[in-house]
Parts: C-alpha cells; sequence; structure tokens
C-alpha cells in the first residue's frame, strides 16, 4: 500500500484506505457483483434475448428518454431559479432556496402519492388539465413529472456555488466593449457555468434513470408504453425469472457506472475551470 | 457523552422491543391484494377461539401484495406459516421452486384447499353511462377497461381467463378468442401491479368506465366508496375463482407452528370462518351459511380452470409465462 | 455528485450584482426570469409538498393521529428509527475514514476510488435491493446455510439494515471529501510535527474544521435513511408490525383506501424532511460564522 502514495508526515493512511476499501468492498462491490455472477450463468444468447426484448427496449426509451428530458428540464429551469436566487433580491428568497433540497430530503414515496393526488383525473391539477387533453398521471408524461421534481436540486445545488463566485469585473469589462447584456451571457457567463451545468444536467440524469418510489405511483405501468426499466427488474422478479431480472440489472449498472465516470471527469473539468477547489 | 448513551440506550430499546415481540407464538399469513379485510376481522376471531381452545397466545401477522409478488416472497425466503393466495398456480410456484411444501399441497384441505370462492365481476360508473352488459361490450371503441397485469396480479389471470372463456364459447375458436383479448387489452389505459392498486385508479382516480374485479372488491368498493358512486355488473358468463390455502411445512416445521396454523386454516372452513368469509363478500362453501347469504351473492354461470383450461399449470404456461400469448398480444401493438 | 449535496456557504450576493449596471437586467428581464423560476418551482416542488399536508388533514385532526398513535404506524415508526441508527453510524465511520485517505494523501486510483464510492447513488434502488435477494434470498448463494442455521436476513430487520446503508452509503463520505481538501493538510502536518499522535491530530485538528460538514452529512444521511422505498420494498416481505417501515406503511394505507392516513404518515416523513431541511441551513448558517470570524469577513473567501 505505501508504495502507492506520496510520502506524507500524517499517519493513518493504511489504516483509512484499508477500512474505506473494506467496508466499500463489503457493503456494495461484492454485493454488485453478485449481479454480474449470476448474469454469467446465462448464455449471450440468452442474456440477449432478455435484454434486448421488445417490452425491455421500450422500457429503456422510457427511462432513459424521460430521465434525459427531465434532466434537460431541469438544466434550462434550475439556471433559471440559481440566478434568480443569486443575481436578485425578492421577496421570499430565502424560503424558496431552503426548499430546493426538499426532492432530496422527501422520501420517494411520498413524493409519487402527493403526484398522483395532484395529476390524476380528479386532482388538484389534474381536473384543469384533462378538459384540455393534457393526461399526465398513468402516462410518460407523468413520469415526466416525477423525474423533473426528484432532479430539481442538482442543477440549482451545482449552478448556484458558481454563479455566486463569479467576479462582476467580466461582465463589466463586456459591456464597456459595448456587448448587450444578452450577449455577454452567452459569450461570457454560459460558457463558464458550462461545466456545472452539465455536471447537473448529468447528476439529475443519473439520479432518474434509477428512481423507482415516485415513478411507480404515477406511471401507470403499461407495458411498451409506461414502464420503466426498474420495473421490469421487478416485473422479473416477481415471476420468478432471477436470471432475466439479473440481466437488465447488469445493463443498468454498466451504464451507471459509465454515467459516473462521466460525472466526476466534468467535475474535475469545472474544479479547472473555475478554479475552485471541488 | 450523554446524548451518545441516550443514542445507545434507544438502540437497546429497539432490539430488545423486538426480540420480545419476536418470542410469542406468531402465525404469518401471507395473502393477496383483496383479502385484507377478511383477514383483519378473521385473525381476532380466530386468535379468541384458540385462545379458548388451547389457551395459547397466539398474534397473526399479515402481508399482502399481488399474489405472484407473495409468492416470490415466500419462495425467496419470508418465514411464511400459511399461504393464502389468489390462485392455485402461485402455491404451486412455491412447491415446485422452493420445496416449501409437497406438490400435492392440494389435496390436503376439504374441497381442493379452497375455504372460499369468488368470481370476476363488472365495476361500472353509476348508472352505467356506457351501457356496458357482458364482456362482448367491452372491446367497443371508447370504452376504457381497467384491469391489474396477469403477469404480477392473480385477480388479473381470472379476468383474463374468464375473457378467453367467453369468447371462445361466443365465437367459436381459440383464434377468436386471442383477437378478442387482445382487442380488450387495447382497451386498458392503466395496467397496476396488484388487484388493489387497480381498484384505486379505477375508484379514487376516476379512470376508466369498466373495472373488471373480484366480487369481493367490487362490493366492498361499493360499500366503503359509496352506493351512489357505482353499480355492479354481471356478466352472462364468467369464472369460479378458487382462492386456496395451504400450510408451507418447511416454515411450519422449523417454528413449530403446524399445530396453530392446521387449526387456522381448518377455522376458516367452521361456521364462524365462513361467516366471516360471507360478511366480506366471498362466497361461503359451507352449505348452511351459504344459504343464509344466497340473497348477496347474484346468480352467475360459472366454469372452473380445470374443465376449460385443463388446470392452471396449463393455463399460465400457455398464456402467461413470458414470451406467452398474453405477451404476444402486448408486444405486437 | 459532490455539488449537489454540498454544504453550502454563501450568503446574499444579489447586492453585488444589482448595485452595478454591467451586471444588473432590466425589470422586465429580471421579473420575467423570477416569474418563470418561482412558477416552476411551485408547480413542482411547493404544490407536492403542500398536497400532502391538505390530504393529510382531509378528515380531520382526529383521523390524522388515529393514523399516527395506530400500533402498525407505530411499529413502522421504531423499525424506521433502529434502520437510521445503525446505518447512520455505520456510514459516519465509513465517510471520516475514506475522507481521511482520499483528502490528506496522494496516490494512485484516488478518483477511481471516488467513482466506486459513488456508485450506490446512482444504483437504482431497485437493484440494491435484488442484490441481497440474491445473496441471502432462500433462493441464494447464502440462503440455505442460513435457513439451517436459523439466521434471517432478508424479509427480517439486518436486511431492511443492509439496504439501508447501501443506499446512504456515499453521503458522508462525498461530503467530508472536497471539504477537506479544500482545507489542505497544513494544519494536521503542524500538529504532527509538534508530537500529537493521528489521534489526537484527528481529534483536536482535524474534527473542530468539519464538524459543520459532518453534521451536514450525517442530517443528509439520516434522512435519506429514512425515507429509503425502493431498496427496502424489495427485501421487506411487508408483514405488517414487523418489517414495515414507514414509506412502506405509506404505501400499504394508500392502497387499503386510507387515503387520509396514508397522507398523515406521509406528512410526517414530510416535517422530517422540512426539519432536515431547517438544520441544513442552522448548519450553514453556523458554518459561514465560524468561517467568517476564522478568516474574516469577506465574502469572497467565505464562498470558497
Amino acid at each position: 500500500m505505501a508504495t502507492l502514495k506520496k510520502s506524507s508526515v500524517l499517519p493513518g493512511f493504511n489504516l483509512t484506505l484499508g477500512y474505506t476499501i473494506g467496508y466499500l468492498s463489503l457493503i456494495v462491490l461484492i454485493p454488485l457483483t453478485a449481479v454480474f455472477l449470476k448474469t454469467a450463468s446465462m448464455s449471450f444468447d440468452e442474456f440477449w434475448q432478455v435484454v434486448s426484448a421488445d417490452r425491455v427496449v421500450a422500457s429503456y426509451k422510457l427511462s432513459f428518454g424521460a430521465s434525459f428530458l427531465a434532466a434537460g428540464i431541469n438544466a434550462v429551469f434550475g439556471l433559471l431559479l440559481a440566478w434568480a436566487l443569486v443575481r436578485y433580491s425578492f421577496p421570499g428568497k430565502k424560503l424558496v432556496d431552503a426548499l430546493v433540497d426538499l426532492p432530496f430530503a422527501l422520501p420517494t414515496a411520498v413524493a409519487g402519492i402527493a403526484l398522483t393526488a395532484l395529476y390524476a383525473r380528479n386532482g388538484w391539477l389534474g381536473q384543469y388539465l384533462e378538459p384540455l387533453g393534457i393526461k399526465v398521471a398513468f402516462t410518460p408524461l407523468g413520469v415526466l413529472v416525477a423525474l423533473v421534481f426528484i432532479g430539481l436540486p442538482f442543477v440549482v445545488r451545482t449552478v448556484q456555488p458558481i454563479l455566486e463566485d463569479l467576479d462582476t469585473e467580466l461582465e463589466e469589462a463586456a459591456a464597456s466593449l459595448g456587448a448587450q447584456r444578452w450577449q455577454t451571457f452567452r459569450h461570457v457567463t454560459l460558457p463558464i457555468l458550462l461545466p456545472a451545468l452539465l455536471t447537473g444536467f448529468a447528476l439529475a440524469f443519473a439520479r432518474a434513470v434509477g428512481e423507482y418510489g415516485s415513478v411507480i405511483f404515477i406511471a401507470g405501468n403499461l407495458p411498451m408504453v409506461s414502464e420503466i426499466t426498474p420495473l421490469m427488474i421487478i416485473t422479473k422478479l416477481e415471476q420468478y425469472d432471477y436470471v432475466g431480472a439479473t440481466a437488465i440489472a447488469s445493463v443498468m449498472l454498466v451504464f451507471s457506472f459509465v454515467l459516473l465516470l462521466i460525472i466526476n471527469g466534468l467535475q474535475a473539468w469545472t474544479a479547472k475551470r473555475t478554479g475552485r477547489d471541488r | 457523552m450523554q446524548r451518545k448513551s441516550l443514542l445507545v440506550g434507544l438502540f437497546a430499546a429497539g432490539l430488545l422491543n423486538f426480540s420480545l415481540a419476536q418470542a410469542q407464538t406468531t402465525l404469518l399469513n401471507v395473502s393477496y391484494d383483496p383479502t385484507r379485510e377478511l383477514y383483519q376481522e378473521f385473525n381476532p376471531a380466530f386468535t379468541k377461539y384458540w385462545k379458548g381452545k388451547s389457551g395459547q397466545e397466539v398474534v397473526v401477522k399479515q402481508s399482502h401484495g399481488g399474489s405472484g409478488k407473495q409468492a416470490r416472497s415466500v419462495i425467496d425466503g419470508v418465514d411464511a406459516d400459511v399461504v393464502t393466495l389468489a390462485l392455485a398456480g402461485d402455491i404451486d410456484a412455491i412447491a415446485e421452486k422452493a420445496r416449501l411444501l409437497p406438490a400435492d399441497w392440494q389435496k390436503r384441505l376439504p374441497l381442493a384447499s379452497t375455504p372460499y370462492t369468488s368470481t370476476i365481476v363488472f365495476l361500472v360508473r353509476k348508472g352505467n353511462p356506457k351501457g356496458i352488459k357482458d364482456w362482448g361490450d367491452l372491446v367497443k371503441p371508447g370504452v376504457a377497461v381497467i384491469t391489474p397485469n396477469p403477469k404480477t396480479s392473480g385477480g388479473a389471470q381470472w379476468n383474463y381467463l374468464a375473457a378467453w372463456e367467453f369468447a371462445k364459447r361466443t365465437y367459436g375458436s381459440e383464434a377468436k378468442a386471442k383477437e378478442f383479448v387482445a382487442n380488450l387489452y387495447k382497451n386498458v389505459p392503466v395496467l397496476d401491479s396488484g388487484a388493489r392498486g387497480s381498484t384505486i385508479t379505477f375508484v379514487e382516480r376516476g379512470i376508466g368506465d369498466v373495472f373488471l374485479s373480484w366480487e369481493n372488491e367490487a362490493f366492498l368498493a361499493v360499500k366503503e366508496l359509496g352506493p351512489d358512486k357505482f353499480d355492479i355488473i354481471v356478466p352472462s358468463l364468467s369464472v369460479l375463482a378458487q382462492p386456496p390455502v395451504a400450510i408451507v411445512d418447511k416454515n411450519v416445521d422449523k417454528k413449530g407452528t403446524r399445530q396453530v396454523a392446521q387449526a387456522y386454516l381448518e377455522y376458516l372452513y367452521s361456521e364462524a370462518g365462513q361467516e366471516i368469509a360471507a360478511r366480506n363478500y366471498y362466497r361461503p362453501t359451507l352449505d348452511k351459511v351459504a344459504k343464509k347469504y344466497a340473497k348477496q351473492f347474484p346468480a352467475v354461470t360459472l366454469f372452473t380452470v380445470d374443465e376449460a383450461f385443463g388446470g392452471w399449470s396449463k393455463a399460465k404456461e400457455v398464456h402467461f409465462k413470458d414470451g406467452g400469448v398474453f405477451d404476444q398480444i402486448f408486444t405486437r401493438r | 455528485m459532490a455539488g449537489a449535496v454540498a454544504l453550502h456557504v454563501g450568503g446574499d450576493h444579489a447586492a453585488r450584482f444589482e448595485g452595478k449596471a454591467a451586471t444588473r437586467e432590466t425589470p422586465l428581464v429580471k421579473w420575467t426570469i423570477i416569474g418563470l423560476a418561482l412558477t416552476f418551482f411551485a408547480i413542482f416542488l411547493l404544490l407536492p409538498l403542500l398536497a400532502v399536508f391538505v390530504e393529510a388533514f382531509r378528515k380531520g385532526w382526529e383521523t390524522y393521529l388515529t393514523a399516527l398513535t395506530d400500533p402498525d404506524a407505530l411499529s413502522a415508526v421504531r423499525l424506521t428509527l433502529l434502520a437510521a441508527l445503525i446505518s447512520v453510524p455505520l456510514n459516519l465511520v465509513f465517510g471520516v475514514a475514506a475522507a481521511w485517505a482520499i483528502a490528506k494523501f496522494e496516490f494512485r486510483g484516488k478518483h477511481f476510488l471516488i467513482t466506486l464510492i459513488d456508485l450506490p447513488f446512482s444504483v437504482s434502488p431497485v437493484i440494491a435491493g435484488l442484490v441481497f435477494v440474491l445473496i441471502f434470498g432462500a433462493q441464494g448463494w447464502l440462503g440455505p446455510w442460513l435457513f439451517d442455521n436459523d439466521i434471517k436476513i432478508i424479509f427480517a430487520v439486518p436486511g431492511i439494515v443492509l439496504a439501508t446503508v447501501f443506499v446512504t452509503f456515499p453521503f458522508v463520505a462525498r461530503e467530508l471529501i472536497p471539504l477537506m481538501q479544500a482545507q489542505g493538510k497544513e494544519e494536521e502536518e503542524a500538529a504532527v510535527v509538534l508530537g500529537a499522535n493521528g489521534w489526537q491530530t484527528f481529534w483536536y485538528v482535524t474534527l473542530p474544521n468539519i464538524k459543520w460538514g459532518l453534521l451536514y452529512g450525517v442530517i443528509l444521511t439520516n434522512a435519506r435513511a429514512v425515507g429509503e422505498f425502493g431498496a427496502v420494498s424489495v427485501v421487506s416481505g411487508h408483514i405488517r408490525g414487523q418489517t414495515n417501515t414507514l414509506p412502506l406503511h405509506v404505501e400499504i394505507l394508500y392502497n387499503e383506501y386510507m387515503f387520509s392516513a396514508a397522507f398523515a404518515v406521509a406528512s410526517l416523513l414530510a416535517m422530517l424532511a422540512l426539519v432536515t431541511l431547517v438544520i441544513k441551513n442552522w448548519i450553514e448558517y453556523q458554518a459561514a460564522r465560524s468561517y467568517r470570524t476564522t478568516y474574516g469577513t469577506s465574502q469572497q473567501e467565505s464562498a470558497s
């Protein structure tokens, strides 16, 4: 171990790193290996048949599509919200700022039943939307709404500190060179925010793809239409199809891991761009 | 430091509490969705009966969910003493995959281990605005049908098979039946994983024109949520639904609860048990109680899965396994 | 994921931007942005929260209290607290150890290790439940052995705790790593050079510096532990009065036509979420104050 690190006078490297890796292996890595080992008990053809079945593919499209869209919506409105919170004063600002983290602290099942109560045909919002021909609950749109909710804090919270650190001089320089506000934003501010914005987007996306609790209440769970991939895993499990469930799980796991590598790369980029040591 | 010791104290209290709860004689009944109210009434009655008979204190714990999901939990290790599921096929699965009880479990209690029966009826909105009278009306354009997912819900499999048998008898062939059922599912806007989820979709969320429901579930919805809101429609033909019960041998032998588990299931057949079943809108099998409650249950022409489909395992194999008829219907859309 | 959950010591910057012409928008643009942002906020965040409380009290106080004092509800509260009480300290110790190793030392594979620590955050909770079924389920690897030795893991308290530990795994570590990296290691090195042992260094030098971040990590972990649904749902077995946690109890009540009761229990959880946010804000306030007293009053510094 000691050869891995550069020398330091501080003690406890072997102990803490050893503990970290041991605990990580016990709680996360070994259990996750179970998924791949179980999947390995099927031949590649069988595996392919399960993970490329029409219903499963439809669920990927919904899970990844809706998550991507939800993260996109959050990127736009999250940026607006962060902008308003940092740059303007308005009544109730402190409260809004504090409540942004709510989706992170609120249990997903609670979010699920609350959203269903709002958007069902006889719900608070549903009763006005339905006559307009907009059905939210029990359609892919409902999935989208739930995913927007759970992903909301991520963009706001990644963009906000960067916005706060922004020097006013840059924009003043742009203005003195004759740039319009919009041009300044487009060519000066946005490029600085971009890495953080992308990080927030990717975080919201990663969280949304795996989300289960809030979605199943509002999704309607119709095969080929409104089944998310985690529900496919549950459905397989409930039919005693353990290998089928793990095959789909392994696809999702690989995806999560790749996404995380991208996110950590993005965060390194943010740090470099803004000189923030995070 | 003080806070720390408080935490430790709480923690110990929690553990203690838990182990105390474990020490009593506890029966675990793993059941399907619509039996919640039935066993809520039946369990205290049995506890009292058993205390009087043997002097033993027994606590009955319940677990409910879609029938297939519940069977899965037992296979994976929920230590159920008794299972009271929606259909024989799910208990067969426990016998087959986990070998927790013998394959001929259904022969061990009277009437193929079925203490109460039920059937499938239609629940429609008050006044039946879409004029739904029989299975044939369900495939009409513009009729939204609510039924759970047959892959996970026992009730939904009864629905599906009843629709299939109606079409086979009416239109004369298996191919026509498949077409009929496919058209029916085209009219399904939400596919919940359990019967109870579907009831909520239809009753509370106001979705759909007709809900294919367990008879007891339909009666309960009308009773709990208002007779001014719903009507029950009885189709010309329906299926005799036989939700069976069984002791899970390996679990009771380990826990030493076989005697009380056996008594629990037998009590379902007793007059008191049958009364409770009837009060919760399950059709009693004991003649005396059946006569008393005859007026409550509409007369329907009923067929059994054994005569129409050659038994549950065959029906499951053909229709509900992955790639079976149900999957073909759905992926083709 | 650090940015999203990191302790955020901001302060109000609006005056700085609104004071200068070059960084100020016209009132029309300003209020359009505020309007759009707040509409989005109200529809997607405020309304669901409001719905929980309104639905909870729809049938009055009595129903509300009955729902919360029901024995099954109380046992769900107990189990939920137990799961949180075990998983929070476990992940706390891990978080501190991991942050020490990662922030205070340079070694190869560090970024890979951080990615692995993040994994439970992006893995679907359903998969988290599934893995424990594969290992400890009756048909799983250890199932037969556990059955013979009468040890219950899944469908019992240990399984619920394991699933909870898994889903709340990264939060303390991810809270502390950036914080400890930002603080550098000079203070600790000085302490060691002056003769303090490792434990003393940690206790008297590091801990006071990270206490707010640590506390925030703990309340975040606690909030997630209490609210976990997907993973626990797979390993619980839904035995009422025995293996039901609060979020699962919400689902059960919801499925029993007891909507008001379901929302009553849900409101309890929502209240807990709100308390979490209040504590978070208090911590941020305290942290900002201690930064100011340590590093002077400049906004610029306190923000980093």
